[in-house]
Parts: structure tokens; C-alpha cells; sequence
């Protein structure tokens, strides 16, 4: 069964549950200085401190990171001392990206029994080899001992898109100029500047038809929500952000086996959140390569007129495990300071979009 | 208002040291056919598929949920991946069955795995840290100490943790999915056995296993298959530090609350009393008299005593491990689930030749890390 061939929309009334503090640490290539947890005690302070409020007044915490990066089991443990779980509290956490482990704290607070919750992630790329690390993320029998790495497998989607006419090396040249010059207004970001496409495209290939800047930066970095339903969401935002529809889908493993050229799952996702059902000011979107964002703009058909990536996006600034979770707060971000009404946060994860998340929010 | 959640389908792969037969799809495809089979329902009748497992680095396969999607008939659908160290597998039937309780779908599958044979665990729990303490001795090293502390805090003979070792593992020669099968286990083989970590002698200690665990999970107007549902009554993750000064290791917060949190949701004072039949994780010989106190069967300091006067064994007042539990099946990521999985095995009136008669109540409890991991769930035959 296809998942675009199948609606499933449901007619669940959605409790409101609002993004009610978002902060992230500085994204840099390299953090020799912190650990984890040391990286995320400031996130953590400010994403509570900005609302005035302590881990006390959260009922469930949530994270997202992977095990991977550090290169030791149980790395979600220790940094689980960033929030200082004592006395004991209700806690989780996912080994996907942060975005996931918001939709899993979204879930409880749809039972209304729990009003608000914390979420985190984390990742510090720089402590290996990117390259090699995810390649491990594929078939253990078949695909992995031919370590393929990420940015061949991406090479190969953006290949398939232009001979499918759906793109050119100059679109994702005008991609990446774009992404990076808006992240000159975005502090956190890792790579910000301003330069032409024209001249991006004299840039050497990676692997063709990618070059340098069509590549999202190797980042380290942690991000926080906090997520707020009922009284707690008006008292600690003057303008709640609200998630009014929010899905993920998954796609098959076998890259073979998918057309690379379009994101079958996250059609469906945007179906079930809701994106149509009103008009998108702006949409953040987890596209850790140029020519992704062209494929995700299709598939949650979003306009011209819709701002994307106003951050600068993951070509500006891609911690793994918290750039999608990053996503929800820079789309909240933009409707918490009135520039936007309704946004579309997306967050993804495995080999040229193998796993979609589509979060809807929208200001009151 | 939450909806009621329920237990359909169950299925488990047989355990053993090495399942060289199948892959890892082909081996948590034998779980999940099985609990679909017996709920009566096919692939396409799932909404959503959580899964869980323990360390990535122990089968050296990144995030596996995105390779095990289409062996679990999850394209197209949500997928989600829970990983909470030892206590994965019964987080991840909880955020399953969050997903019923909160409405958003009405059937789920919850799978749990480990294929230690592709791995070695005891290398991977031990890689050095910066600025952390070694855990150089695998788990049974950590745990050691604590046990030893257990001990001399409530005066209990040495010869409780053999009981233990031997009554679970005549308890899974009922249990035809269970990894060890030693007929002819007595206090004296455990007593002759190695000596591992002081305490703890070789088979006092939990198996390396491969092995897959499943579950469907249903709303109430979903129910489906020829066993009876088991409903879940209460459900609860509780997590603290895994050390700061002050901290009891031996008999953890977490656990107390979580345990508490859960009885309150299902009306349970007395749990000696009111629990007909309980799997608890108990790795080591020891965390049987450990988690009688920890989890309310007892006073503290009496745990011990509950053991050697039989009150666990297959025909006590309180049957614990009637599966023959994690000391006789230990596919890491699945052991958690497994406890969740049985108990609504004894629910359904399912569980064969260790089934237990007229099981109403029964409590389901899973923990990891440094005992800073709880959760647990309590199922009954009747609708909460």
C-alpha cells in the first residue's frame, strides 16, 4: 500500500498544546571545551529561565540523541544530569532526533493528565567521522559493509532530481546562497555569509553534482523546548504558538526500491497535520542538503509566496539529533514575535529522506 | 479522558545464545507475526509501529528502526524508536500504548530485540568515558557492590540469591520460548558455578540471548483475536541520576515512585495481597529479594525472607518469574518487554504449562542503567 494512496486523517480533536520556550546553544563546528552535559546546563537554564520557570513546573522529560556520536552506550544517561532529575521524574528519551522525542511528550499531553513537558537533544558530530558513523545507519548485511556515506547517497538523489528535471546544480546553488545569507541574521548559526550563487558554482564537486556548498556544515550543538497545554501555555506565553496538526511516516530502507525524486512520507504527514488547511507564512525545514528542500517544498506543497528556512536552516547550522527539533522552535520563534501566523516545521531522519516529520503551528 | 488500552497480541521468538537461522528483520519478524497472528490481524490492519532496543553499538547498527521498517510493515506508517537502557523494552510497550490511551491511533505494534550473538555487550557497556567512572566488568560489575550492600544492610544469608537462580530456572523448563533449559539445576550446580563478581557465581547470573518480543496494543473498540484482552490499569517511567551523593542504590527512589505511581492508577493498596503474578527484572540472582522490597510486597529488610519461605516459587502466594524471567532469557533490549508481555500472557490465560490459575492482576516491571530506570505496567482481565 502506498502512503500517499492512503488518507489517514483522523477526526481526534487535537488538545492544544503550545511551544512555550525554545533555545539553543551556539552551533559551531567544533566544541572542544564542553561535554555534553556542559554543552546543555545553559540551553536548559535558558529554555526554563526564559519563562521564568524551574524543571519543577514540568511533568515530563523527554530527549532525542544517539549513542553514535560519542562513541559509548548510554549517552543519553549522563546528560540527563543537565536537568537534575532528583527527586525522580518522569523521563524518556528516543535515539532519534530531538523532533521525535517532542511528538512522544505531544502524545502525553494529549491525554490531558500531564500540562507540561520538557524536551531536549543533543549531538556533537565533531567527536568522530561523520562519514562513517552513518553509514552504520544502513542495512547491517547488505548495505553497510560497502560504507556507502551520506553524501554519496545524497548525491544520488540530487542526480535523480535533475534527470528528472526537478532541479538543477543552479537551483541548489540558489538554495544554499539564500540559506546562508539569511543566517547572517540568525546568531546561532554556524555558516553565515553572503555570496552569489554564481560563484558557489565554481566551487570543486564533493561528489557530483554536489559541491562544497549544496552540503549541510558538520555541527556541534543541543537545542530545548518547552511544551505548554491548558493555563500553564497562556501563562507563560503572551501569544501561545499552538501545534494544530502533527504526524511522521516512514519509508522503506531499500534506496533502490524508492523514487528519490519525490517524499511519499512526508506527503502523507503534511495530509494528516494539516498543512493544506490554511495558508504557510513560513516553513522551517529539515533539509540537511541544497536539493532536498526543493523535493520537501513539492511534497508539502508549499508556494513561492512561503519564507523557507528564514534561519538559514540546516545548511546553516546541522547538529544531528537536535536540527529538526530546531525546526519547531525556529518556525515558533517566528510566530511568538508576530512575523508569522502559521508555520511548517519538518524534521528528518535517514538516508535521503527515509523517516518525515511535519509539526503545523500557528499563532493565536 | 485517556482511552483504555489493551493487550491483543503477543509474540516471542525462541531465545537462545545464537539465533544464526535469521537475520535481524527475519528474527523481530518472528516476534511480530506471531503477536499478529494471534490478534487475529494482518499488516495492514497496524497504524503504528514503536520499537525498542538497548544499545545501538551492541549489534553495530545505527538507529535501526530505518533498516527494520519494511520487515515490520512500517512504510508508510509512523515509526518511533525508544531506547532507555534496560528498561527499554517496557518504555517502549508505554509510549505504544500512550499512543492508544491518547486516542491518536487504535491499533499499535511494539517490538523489542537484541541479537547479542552479533555483538558483544560486555565490550560495549565498558567503553572508557572521559571524566566517568570505568564500568570495566560489564553489568554484573556494577551491580555486585550493590548487592553486597543489600546483604549487609538486611543480614540475608548467602543462600537466598541461589534460591533465586534455581527456582527461576526450574520455572522455564515450563517455558518452551525460554534460552536456558537446565533440568537438573540445584543449590549445589549454583554453588560450584564460577565465581563472576563476588557475590554473584556464574549461573546467578542472567544469559547472553538473542531474541525478539511483540506486542498489539489496542483501543477498546479495536479488540480483536481468540484470547481475552489484557487491560492495562496502570503504566508509569520514573528516572534519577545515576549517582550524587545520597543517592540509595540498593533500594532506588525511582523505583518506589514508580511502582506507587502505578498502583494508585490501578487501585492497588496491597500488592501482596491484590498482584496475582509479577515478572521482574531480576538479571541477578539477588534483585528478586531487592525489587520484593523496592516494589511494596514487603517490609524493607524482609525481601529475603519472602524468597526462602517460598512466596515466589511457581506455587507461593506470589509466583514472580513463572517465565523463568531475565536469569533464564536475556535478549537485553526484549527482556524488559518480555516481564510486560508475560504478565498479559497470564492475564489472557495464555502462558501454557507457567501459567498461573485465575490471574486477575498482574504486574509487569522492567528497569536499567545504574537501577535509575523504571517502568512498569500493571494489566488485569478486567476493564479499568
Amino acid at each position: 500500500m502506498s502512503a500517499a494512496g492512503r488518507s489517514a486523517r483522523s477526526v481526534r480533536p487535537v488538545r492544544p498544546v503550545s511551544i512555550a520556550s525554545f533555545a539553543q546553544s551556539q552551533n559551531v563546528r567544533r566544541d572542544e571545551e564542553h561535554n555534553e552535559v556542559e554543552m546543555l546546563l545553559p540551553v536548559i537554564a535558558e529554555v526554563f529561565g526564559t519563562i521564568g520557570i524551574t524543571k519543577d513546573d514540568v511533568d515530563f522529560i523527554c530527549s532525542g540523541s544517539t549513542d553514535y556520536l560519542i562513541g559509548g552506550p548510554f549517552s543519553f544517561v549522563t546528560a540527563l544530569d543537565a536537568v537534575g532529575v532528583w527527586p525522580p521524574r518522569a523521563e524518556s528519551h528516543v535515539e532519534m532526533d530531538g523532533a521525535w522525542a517532542l511528538y512522544e511528550a505531544w502524545v502525553l499531553l494529549q491525554e490531558g493528565e500531564i500540562d507540561a513537558a520538557l524536551v531536549y537533544a543533543f549531538g556533537r558530530s565533531s567527536l568522530g567521522n561523520l562519514n562513517e558513523i552513518l553509514a552504520l545507519q544502513l542495512d547491517p548485511y547488505y548495505l553497510a559493509p560497502l560504507w556507502p556515506d551520506p553524501v554519496s547517497l545524497a548525491a544520488l538523489q540530487a542526480r535523480a532530481l535533475i534527470d528528472a528535471g526537478k532541479g538543477s546544480e543552479a537551483e541548489f546553488a540558489a538554495i544554499a546562497a539564500r540559506s546562508r545569507r539569511d543566517a547572517l541574521g540568525n546568531p546561532k548559526a554556524q555558516v553565515a555569509n553572503d555570496i552569489p550563487a554564481a560563484t558557489l558554482l565554481e566551487d570543486d564537486y564533493v561528489v557530483s553534482p554536489l559541491r562544497r556548498h549544496a552540503l549541510p556544515p558538520i555541527t556541534d550543538g543541543c537545542a530545548a523546548v518547552v511544551l505548554a497545554a491548558g493555563d500553564k501555555a497562556r501563562a507563560w506565553s503572551e501569544r501561545p504558538v499552538w501545534i494544530t496538526g502533527f504526524d511522521h511516516r516512514m519509508e522503506t530502507h531499500s534506496l533502490g526500491a524508492r523514487d528519490l525524486t519525490g517524499s511519499p512520507s512526508t506527503v502523507t504527514a503534511a495530509d494528516v497535520a494539516g498543512v493544506a488547511d490554511g495558508p504557510v507564512d513560513v516553513a522551517e525545514l529539515h533539509a540537511p542538503y541544497a536539493h532536498q528542500e526543493i523535493i520537501l517544498k513539492e511534497a508539502l506543497g508549499l508556494d513561492d509566496g512561503v519564507a523557507i528556512n528564514p534561519s538559514g536552516g540546516a545548511l546553516a547550522a546541522n547538529p544531528i539529533m537536535s536540527a529538526g527539533l530546531i525546526r519547531i522552535g525556529e518556525a515558533a520563534t517566528r510566530i511568538a514575535s508576530g512575523q508569522a501566523n502559521r508555520a511548517v516545521a519538518h524534521a528528518t531522519s535517514g538516508p535521503c529522506l527515509q523517516q518525515n516529520l511535519v509539526c503545523v503551528l500557528e499563532g493565536e | 479522558m485517556a482511552e483504555r488500552c489493551a493487550v491483543i497480541g503477543v509474540g516471542q521468538t525462541h531465545h537462545k545464545a545464537k539465533r544464526e537461522d535469521v537475520s535481524i528483520a527475519g528474527l523481530v519478524r518472528e516476534a511480530a507475526k506471531m503477536a499478529l497472528a494471534d490478534a487475529d490481524l494482518s499488516w495492514g490492519d497496524i497504524d503504528a509501529v514503536v520499537i525498542g532496543k538497548a544499545p545501538d553499538m551492541f549489534e553495530g547498527n545505527m538507529m535501526p528502526e530505518l533498516y527494520l521498517a519494511p520487515a515490520l510493515g512500517a512504510v508508510g506508517k509512523p515509526m518511533f524508536r525508544v531506547h532507555t537502557a534496560g528498561s527499554v523494552g517496557g518504555s517502549t510497550a508505554l509510549v505504544a500504548a500512550h499512543l492508544i490511551t491518547s486516542g491518536i491511533h487504535k491499533r499499535v505494534l511494539c517490538v523489542a530485540y537484541e541479537k547479542q550473538s552479533d555483538s558483544d555487550a560486555m565490550w560495549a557497556l565498558s567503553v572508557p568515558q572521559p571524566f566517568a567512572a570505568p564500568l570495566l566488568a560489564g553489568a554484573g560489575g556494577y551491580f555486585a557492590p550493590h548487592i553486597r550492600a543489600y546483604m549487609r544492610r538486611s543480614g540475608a544469608p548467602e543462600h537466598i540469591g541461589r534460591m533465586v537462580a534455581v527456582k527461576d530456572r526450574q520455572n522455564a523448563m515450563r517455558n518452551p520460548y525460554a534460552h536456558l533449559h537446565l533440568a537438573d539445576i540445584d543449590m549445589k550446580m549454583v554453588e560450584d558455578s564460577m565465581m563472576l563478581w563476588d557475590p554473584l557465581r556464574y549461573l546467578e547470573a542472567c544469559p547472553s540471548s538473542d531474541g525478539a518480543a511483540a506486542m498489539v496494543l489496542s483501543a477498546e473498540d479495536a479488540v480483536s483475536g481468540s484470547f481475552p484482552p489484557a487491560w492495562v490499569h496502570g503504566m508509569a517511567m520514573r528516572s534519577e541520576p545515576t549517582m550524587f551523593a545520597g543517592r540509595d542504590q540498593v533500594n532506588p527512589q525511582a523505583g518506589r515512585d514508580c511502582s506507587a505511581d502505578v498502583y494508585a492508577q490501578a487501585g492497588i493498596t496491597n500488592p501482596r495481597a491484590q498482584i496475582d503474578v509479577a515478572e521482574v527484572y531480576v538479571p541477578f540472582s539477588w534483585y528478586e529479594p531487592m525489587w520484593l522490597e523496592n516494589l511494596g510486597f514487603c517490609d524493607l529488610g524482609d525481601g529475603w525472607k519472602l524468597t526462602e519461605a517460598g512466596a515466589t516459587a511457581f506455587t507461593g502466594d506470589i509466583p514472580w518469574n513463572t517465565s523463568g524471567g531475565v536469569l533464564s532469557s536475556n535478549p537485553i533490549g526484549a527482556s524488559g518487554m518480555l516481564r510486560f508481555l508475560e504478565v498479559a500472557m497470564q492475564v489472557r490465560g495464555q502462558a501454557g504449562e507457567h501459567q498461573i490459575d485465575g490471574v486477575r492482576l498482574a504486574l509487569g516491571q522492567a528497569y536499567g542503567g545504574g537501577s535509575q530506570f523504571f517502568s512498569m505496567w500493571v494489566v488485569g482481565s478486567d476493564k479499568p
